[in-house]
C-alpha cells in the first residue's frame, strides 16, 4: 500500500465525539499516523506479518494503520469504553481485523514474548505528570521487537535518559520531528489550531528483562 | 477476542501470583476466516503457551489440538491449519475470563475483554 493511500484511508476514520481531557484524548491525525506506521514497515520491517499492540489506542488510528499494512494480529488497549466503541466501528468500516482490550496500562500484566511491536501516541503528560513515561514503561515490558512512540520535542533528553537507564532500552532513537496539530477540542484552548513539535521515537527493548 | 489475545492476558488483580491462564466462560463464540500464513504460525508456535491454548480451544468446543507439540509438527500443514484455526479464527464474542486464583470474572462484550480493576483490586 502506498503512503498516500494509507493516509487517505485513515482520514476517513471517526474521531472522539466527546473527548475526555483527564485522559488527554487528542486524535492522532492521518498525516502523522500514516508516516509513523509506514516508516516502521518500510525502514524496519516491524509491521507486516507481526503482532502489533496499540497502547492507549483511542479511536484506533495507529493500530488500524498497522492492520492496513498487513500486521497479522493487532490489539488496541484503552481504558475508555467510549473510545473503544468508536475504534471498533472504525475497524468494521475499514473491514480489517483489530482486537481490543479495555485496561489501564499501569496495571497491565502481559507476557513479553508474543507482541513484536508496540505503537502509541501516549498522553503527553500535561494533565497527569509522567503519564507519557508510564505508557513507555508498559510498552517496553511488552514489546519484543520495537516501540514506536510520540513525545514532545521539549522532553527529548529526559525521554532518552529514562528509556536507556530505567526501561532497559538497548537503543532510543528519534526518527524525525513532526508537527502535531492540536485542534481546538477543549474549552481552555484559546486558538483554533496549535502546532506543537513532537518526536517520533523508535526504542528497542534490551534482551535481558 | 482471538485465543492469541487470550494467550497473553493474565489476571492483574493485586496480590494474585498465579493469574495465568484465565479460564473461559463461553456464552457466544464466532468464527471468522483469516488468511493462512505458515511462517507466522511457525514463529508463534515458539511463543505461545501451548497448554493454555489447548485448554482455551477446548472451552470453545474445538478439541483438535494435540496435548503437546513436537518440533517436527511445523512440517505438517494439517497441524498448522488446526493451530491457525484455534489461534486466530475462533473468537470469544460474549462471555467471561475467570481469574484462576480468585474466581473473579472479567466480562467479555462484543469480543472486548474488560480488564479494568475495582479500586480495592489495584
Amino acid at each position: 500500500m502506498k503512503l498516500k493511500q494509507l493516509e487517505g484511508l485513515l482520514g476517513s476514520l471517526e474521531q472522539f465525539s466527546s473527548p475526555k481531557i483527564e485522559l488527554e484524548q487528542y486524535p492522532t491525525g492521518p498525516h502523522i499516523a500514516s508516516r509513523m506506521l509506514y516508516t516502521a514497515e518500510t525502514s524496519y520491517g516491524d509491521v507486516t506479518s507481526k503482532v502489533v499492540a496499540d497502547f492507549g489506542c483511542g479511536c484506533g488510528t495507529l493500530g488500524l494503520a498497522a492492520a492496513l499494512l498487513g500486521a497479522e494480529h493487532v490489539i488496541g488497549v484503552d481504558i475508555d469504553a467510549d473510545s473503544l466503541e468508536i475504534a471498533y466501528e472504525n475497524a468494521d468500516d475499514l473491514e480489517v481485523d483489530m482486537e481490543f482490550v479495555q485496561s489501564d496500562l499501569k496495571s497491565l500484566r502481559w507476557g513479553d514474548r508474543i507482541v513484536d511491536t508496540v505503537v502509541m501516541n501516549p498522553p503527553f503528560g500535561t494533565r497527569t505528570k509522567g503519564a507519557d513515561m508510564d505508557f513507555l514503561c508498559a510498552a517496553m515490558k511488552v514489546a519484543s521487537g520495537a516501540v514506536y512512540s510520540l513525545h514532545k520535542t521539549t522532553t527529548r533528553e529526559h525521554v532518552k535518559r529514562i528509556a536507556l537507564r530505567d526501561y532497559n532500552a538497548s537503543s532510543a532513537e528519534v526518527l524525525c520531528e513532526l508537527r502535531y496539530d492540536v485542534p481546538q477540542l477543549y474549552k481552555f484552548h484559546k486558538k483554533k489550531v496549535v502546532d506543537i513539535a513532537v518526536d517520533l521515537w523508535r526504542f528497542v527493548p534490551g534482551k535481558e528483562r | 477476542m482471538r485465543l492469541l489475545t487470550h494467550n497473553m492476558l493474565s489476571s492483574n488483580i493485586k496480590g494474585v501470583t498465579n493469574g495465568f491462564p484465565l479460564a473461559l466462560e463461553v456464552t457466544k463464540l464466532v468464527t471468522k476466516p483469516v488468511d493462512f500464513n505458515p511462517d507466522f504460525l511457525k514463529n508463534m508456535l515458539l511463543k505461545v503457551e501451548w497448554k493454555a491454548l489447548v485448554e482455551a480451544s477446548r472451552a470453545m468446543g474445538y478439541a483438535e489440538l494435540p496435548e503437546q507439540t513436537e518440533p517436527s509438527m511445523v512440517e505438517s500443514e494439517e497441524f498448522l491449519r488446526k493451530f491457525h484455526h484455534a489461534l486466530l479464527e475462533l473468537h470469544l464474542e460474549e462471555g467471561s475470563l475467570v481469574c484462576p486464583q480468585t474466581g473473579r470474572k472479567f466480562p467479555v462484550c462484543k469480543g472486548i475483554p474488560n480488564m479494568l480493576l475495582h479500586e480495592d483490586e489495584v
